[in-house]
């Protein structure tokens, strides 16, 4: 059933009207806040070397847990697809753990694990390695919140392809290794782009489990999120305003370089439209037998 | 020399997918594992070319035991029902990625792979992506990438399963032609029994994991093992023990003692031939295949009442209806003779 003009439209309206009360207009006002004043007190704050260090932080968080992340959540992805064991059913459900608990718990279990009475923390003490209060313990509580995001984003993409296209690479003659990178990892490109999208803006965004661990030390264990909030309760609004701004935009950035990406390699896969063919349904049968 | 498989068994969980079978291909032929589904032919095929593994039993292709040897080393060229196409590469890219698996240099590939889109007649679509192409030259395609590295034996999975009746028609008779031209031993799979006469040299019939019977067409049609393969290969009709073709069936307007009586429910007519579908009285029934002619001169209608005759029947009783040993069923017929209609029908 098709609906009538008006009602289609103000479906449209409802939704606009819901998103841009919901999400828009606070991220609006936070631009216009920013910009109340014109470019130079939002770059004077956030060239403040403790607004820089923070930036530094946060992409360096970026820089160590969506790799790791991004490797192991693929890995993760294929053993639970591609390898049937009894072990399949706890690891996804650990998996989800991250999902399930808040940050701030997770903050608290690494500072028990790692912490002066851990079981870990005064052998690591002794071996020299700060974990809490620094950046160790910063990447650590990162790499937790976000883990899930390429295992549950792959995973899906894996099951839809099947494992046809694999196993016509070895009969052509490739190793594992081969048709991990030339068939697997090209077919679920897109499901690994998103989830490493999903897993940046997490880390960006990280406040809860982060400021438990780092201490919150200005100049030192300070991320960009911890840094925004600071500058909140002390009541400079302009620096809080621009670091929330610069979150953003790191956030939009990848953003934008992934779909970029991604529709370059959309591009190189379909230069032309099918022509003088009989269209054929594609089929996504899977075999039984 | 060609292929050979000894006692294989393969289980999934409760499923019984081969149940200690033995075949032996010949070296360049082109056989056709023919059987409904769940009869273990795409499992068996999957086994050979190392993409399943065996419970027991021996794989041997060429002389070489490759029971052990992973897909990956088995020189196998395999093509899916539904293509399993590099959907990221181009058609010039699949065709190309078993030769860049094994080095070669870039010369080369590209002399090779516009031979083989040549020979499968896709030369003009080697930058097409495999989306922008139709099932058939899909399946050409996946044709050409298993011959590119010009494997020991070429392994088809129900090749024409996925495409409309025209198009497998086509492939079929183009198939049959290029085998002609490469003699590459070859094995595919069907569940359709017309494909399989058109353009296999043998036949093996297999059902609920077991081999049936193997031979030629003609062998299977003639002389059926048992029930199974006669009416899995070719139509049949059941009259008690009895198992006649259609085209043995006899229609007359006059009872003797060795006919039986019918009523005439629906009379169709597809081109050149006529299906006369008749009940008998004790409910049974059966359909007998009649030319245009003699449909004329019986002068046959709906509801009327005429009289059946088998010229040929066959009885399979005594005999089991598959081998026990299960080994390379021999072509020996059970033929149950030229037994008439028994009077009891």
């Amino acid at each position: 059933m098709t609906p009538t003009a008006p009602a289609k439209w103000g479906l449209r309206g409802l939704a606009f009207g819901y998103l841009g009360l919901l999400l828009l207009a606070p991220v609006g006002m936070i631009f216009y806040k920013t910009f109340e004043h014109g470019f130079g007190p939002p770059w004077e704050a956030m060239t403040s070397p403790e607004a820089l260090h923070a930036i530094q932080l946060t992409l360096l968080m970026v820089a160590v847990a969506v790799p790791l992340n991004t490797i192991f959540g693929v890995g993760c992805a294929l053993l639970l697809v591609r390898r049937r064991w009894w072990g399949n059913g706890i690891i996804d459900a650990i998996i989800n753990l991250p999902f399930a608990i808040s940050p701030i718990v997770i903050g608290l279990s690494l500072y028990l694990l790692y912490g002066n009475d851990g079981w870990f923390g005064p052998t690591l003490t002794e071996w020299g390695f700060q974990v809490l209060f620094s950046w160790p313990g910063m990447v650590l509580a990162s790499i937790f919140v976000s883990l899930p995001f390429v295992v549950r984003e792959v995973v899906p993409v894996l099951q839809e392809i099947g494992t046809e296209q694999e196993q016509a690479a070895s009969t052509l003659g490739a190793n594992g290794w081969q048709t991990f990178w030339r068939v697997t990892l090209p077919a679920i490109r897109w499901g690994v782009a998103y989830g490493i999208v999903l897993t940046t803006a997490r880390v960006l965004g990280e406040f809860g489990a982060v400021t438990i661990v780092s201490g919150s030390i200005s100049g030192e264990t300070e991320t960009l999120p911890l840094y925004v909030a600071k500058a909140f309760e002390q009541f400079q609004e302009e620096a809080a305003y621009a670091g929330a701004i610069v979150l953003a935009l790191l956030a939009l950035t990848t953003l934008l370089l992934m779909s970029v990406g991604g529709r370059r390699a959309k591009v190189s896969s379909n230069p032309v439209p099918s022509v003088a063919e009989v269209p054929v349904p594609i089929s996504n049968t899977k075999e039984g037998s | 020399m060609g292929i050979a498989v000894e006692g294989a068994h393969k289980r999934f969980g409760d499923f019984q997918a081969l149940d200690d079978v033995s075949i032996d291909v010949p070296d360049g032929s082109l056989t056709a594992l023919l059987g409904p589904s769940g009869s273990g032919k795409s499992t068996l095929l999957r086994a050979i070319a190392g993409l399943e593994d065996l419970d027991s039993g021996r794989v041997t292709i060429n002389g070489k035991d490759a029971t052990r040897t992973p897909a990956q080393k088995r020189e196998v060229g395999f093509v899916f029902q539904h293509y399993a196409a590099f959907k990221h590469m181009t058609v010039f890219g699949n065709v190309a990625f078993g030769l860049r698996i094994r080095k070669w240099d870039k010369a080369k590939i590209h002399d090779r792979v516009h031979e083989l889109l040549n020979l499968v007649q896709l030369d003009g679509l080697a930058e097409r992506y495999p989306d922008q192409l139709s099932g058939g030259q899909r399946q050409r395609m996946a044709l050409a990438r298993a011959l590119a590295v010009e494997p020991q034996v070429l392994l088809l999975d129900e090749p024409f399963g996925a495409l409309d009746a025209k198009v497998r028609k086509d492939l079929r008779t183009w198939l049959r032609r290029l085998h002609d031209e490469m003699h590459v031993t070859t094995i595919f799979v069907t569940h359709d029994q017309e494909e399989a006469m058109d353009v296999a040299e043998q036949l093996v019939v297999m059902n609920q994991g077991r081999v049936e019977q193997s031979g030629s067409a003609n062998d299977l049609y003639d002389h059926p093992a048992n029930e199974f393969v006669m009416s899995f290969v070719g139509e049949v009709n059941q009259l008690g023990d009895h198992f006649v073709r259609p085209h043995d069936m006899e229609v007359v307007l006059d009872a003797d003692d060795r006919t039986a009586e019918g009523l005439v429910q629906r009379i169709v007519t597809l081109g050149f031939e006529v299906r006369v579908e008749l009940v008998l009285s004790d409910g049974t029934e059966v359909w007998a295949q009649l030319t245009r002619a003699e449909l004329q001169r019986l002068e046959l209608r709906e509801g009327q009442i005429a009289y059946l005759r088998p010229v040929q029947a066959k009885s399979f009783n005594g005999s089991s209806p598959s081998d026990p040993d299960g080994a390379s069923t021999p072509l020996g017929s059970h033929d149950g003779g030229d037994a008439g209609l028994p009077a009891a029908v």
